[in-house]
């Protein structure tokens, strides 16, 4: 295609926006990063700065001295909420997707349409009858009510029975009956491998929203040692950090760390899944 | 479905038994308990016991006539709509532009990667950030300034209303514009090329294409970002509550925080908060139905008109046939 004069002047135009957009991105976590390295005088003289400094391994004692903010117990706690909840969503999701698909039962249609219907459903408005149920049967400072409740995940439901309504034939069923497998052996170890591409997706979102889940652990966690990453960020605001500029933006950069390698290791796959999620309505 | 005469039926029961079984313990019940609470005289840190008041509705009427609830209230709507619509419009000039055969941005999918990447880091270490980056009298955003000579003095900003406002404003545009434009994006890549063809025959400029063809085409998935943006933005919590803590004098106190502060900070009025979660929630409602009200009419409406063509394309075969 050829083009006008004026359109080559466009296209440079779009393309410098778009430039500044990234850097827009990018630009508060450079910052972050680069702080990290840089002492409390030397952010006190300008706190804006592109070139990283010497002054790491010194906020790093500090971080880890001052006793609030302590990265490894978040790490720790909020991998095995995230874990837990995405292999639990990621298994439960694809076995009530295959009911749905396969077996011709007298509610499939209407457990269906409740499924649709429950998607909307804000989860906040869940929030203080959760606390005080979980109050009760003490399971308050507990991991596992971060966990459990993604075995009811509507939204995955619905994703991995549109794919499995795209890619599963029933003739694949029928035969592994014949050759007399049960309906829990087929589903584990004929229908779950099929699903490997929908599920890899979805995995990576539960994940990350999981991780990211900053009221419900922030409501029902008092134990500081069951602190997930958001709520040990939160805990920066804390005074003991009032002077502690370096040490401040070394923990909020120690706590997106495991998100970026994550997400340039899996950009790719992310970006087309957002674009997948986004066709389902 | 019956082969050698088993009914397999049931195990359509079985293996939905524990999604079933999770959604009434973790879900069903929390909102009935929620909705219990909410016509209840609970209060206090660990208190679990709780009667029903003799007028039920108390709680609701204390919390629409609580001035404070109001004002969370309006400052949600005012700070979604604020993020909204730039975040919209933005989305869909990235989409015009990065769909479009003339303009073809190079460099597209690395664009892509990074204009979505804030969306996907935790929005309490987002919040945080900025806190840090605009804070006073030493911050990165005051030192900026200064250095461009575009300030004399460092600016508190977290004690500026409206500043506050839109920098929580900002942030959530900055988190989700990536997003909206990935869904717009591939919402564009499945409408159909004839269409495009179409308009180039017709002589269509890039953007008479964008705004006739492109456009109406996408209607719908707009109105999806619309309604999900809204379901999330009024439960907006993380950004206003760790970036300003609600303030300053309550311009970022938003309906999550005015529900989280009631129900555990100082008297814990574990009764208010839950009937105030209950008003948002018919709130929600009430927008989210609205909105696909509007929506189901326009898809009915075009079923209507592609049902009409085809009875005229119908009968025009037959026509022609004879």
């Amino acid at each position: 295609m050829r083009l006008t004069r004026t359109q080559v002047i466009q296209r440079g135009f779009i393309f410098a926006f778009c430039i500044l957009l990234a850097i827009l991105s990018i630009l508060p976590f450079w910052v972050m990063i680069v702080n990290a390295t840089r002492s409390s005088a030397q952010i006190q003289g300008s706190a804006f700065s592109l070139i990283p400094s010497s002054s790491f391994a010194y906020n790093y004692s500090r971080m880890m001295r001052a006793g609030a903010f302590n990265p490894f117990i978040g790490y720790l706690n909020s991998a095995i909420v995230s874990v837990g909840a995405t292999v639990l969503g990621m298994y439960f999701s694809s076995l009530t997707a295959f009911a749905l698909v396969v077996y011709q039962w007298r509610f499939r249609k209407a457990f269906f349409a409740f499924i649709v219907a429950i998607m909307m459903i804000p989860a906040q408005v869940t929030t203080i009858g959760f606390f005080q149920f979980m109050l009760q049967i003490k399971f308050n400072n507990n991991l596992l009510p971060l966990i459990l409740p993604s075995i009811a995940s509507p939204t995955i439901v619905f994703f991995m029975r549109q794919y499995l309504l795209g890619s599963l034939s029933l003739d694949i069923v029928n035969s592994a009956r014949i050759d007399n497998a049960s309906e829990f052996r087929i589903f584990n170890q004929i229908i779950l491998p099929l699903m490997k591409p929908a599920i890899a997706t979805q995995a990576i979102f539960v994940f990350v929203s999981t991780w990211n889940n900053f009221l419900i652990p922030r409501v029902l966690l008092s134990d500081m040692k069951l602190f997930t990453m958001p709520i040990m960020v939160s805990l920066l605001r804390n005074d003991i950090y009032r002077v502690e500029y370096g040490t401040i933006f070394l923990g909020l950069t120690m706590s997106v760390l495991p998100l970026f390698v994550v997400y340039f290791t899996l950009s790719k796959y992310i970006i087309a899944g957002v674009a997948l999620g986004g066709v389902k309505e | 479905m019956r082969h050698k005469g088993i009914n397999y039926a049931k195990y359509g029961y079985l293996f939905s038994l524990p999604f079933i079984l999770s959604f009434l313990i973790f879900t069903l019940y929390p909102i009935i308990y929620t909705v219990m609470i909410s016509f209840s005289d609970l209060k206090g840190a660990g208190m679990n016991e709780f009667k029903i008041l003799e007028a039920p509705f108390d709680n609701f009427r204390l919390i629409l006539n609580n001035n404070l609830f109001k004002t969370s209230l309006g400052n949600t709507v005012l700070i979604w709509v604020m993020n909204f619509i730039p975040q919209i419009l933005l989305a869909l000039i990235l989409t015009w532009w990065f769909t479009s055969r003339v303009y073809s941005v190079r460099g597209q999918g690395a664009f892509k990667v990074l204009f979505y990447m804030p969306n996907i880091i935790t929005a309490a270490s987002i919040a945080m950030l900025y806190y840090s980056l605009f804070s006073y009298p030493i911050g990165a955003v005051n030192s900026l300034l200064q250095n461009l000579h575009l300030f004399s003095s460092p600016k508190d900003f977290l004690m500026d209303k409206w500043a506050t406002r839109s920098i929580v404003a900002f942030i959530q545009f900055w988190m989700w514009y990536g997003y909206t434009m990935l869904i717009l994006i591939s919402g564009v890549l499945g409408i159909n090329p004839e269409l495009f063809e179409a308009a180039d025959i017709d002589g269509a400029s890039d953007w008479q294409t964008f705004i006739y063809v492109t456009l109406p085409n996408v209607r719908t998935i707009v109105l999806y970002t619309l309604v999900t943006s809204l379901i999330g933005g009024m439960q907006m919590f993380d950004i206003p509550r760790l970036f300003a803590m609600g303030g300053p004098d309550n311009a970022t106190h938003t309906a999550s925080i005015f529900i989280y502060t009631q129900a555990f900070e100082g008297p814990r009025f574990l009764n208010r908060a839950a009937a105030a979660s209950m008003i948002m929630f018919i709130f929600i409602a009430i927008l989210s139905a609205i909105i696909f009200y509007i929506m189901r009419d326009k898809e009915e409406e075009k079923i209507k008109q592609q049902r009409k063509l085809a009875d005229k394309a119908a009968t025009q075969k037959r026509g022609l046939s004879r």
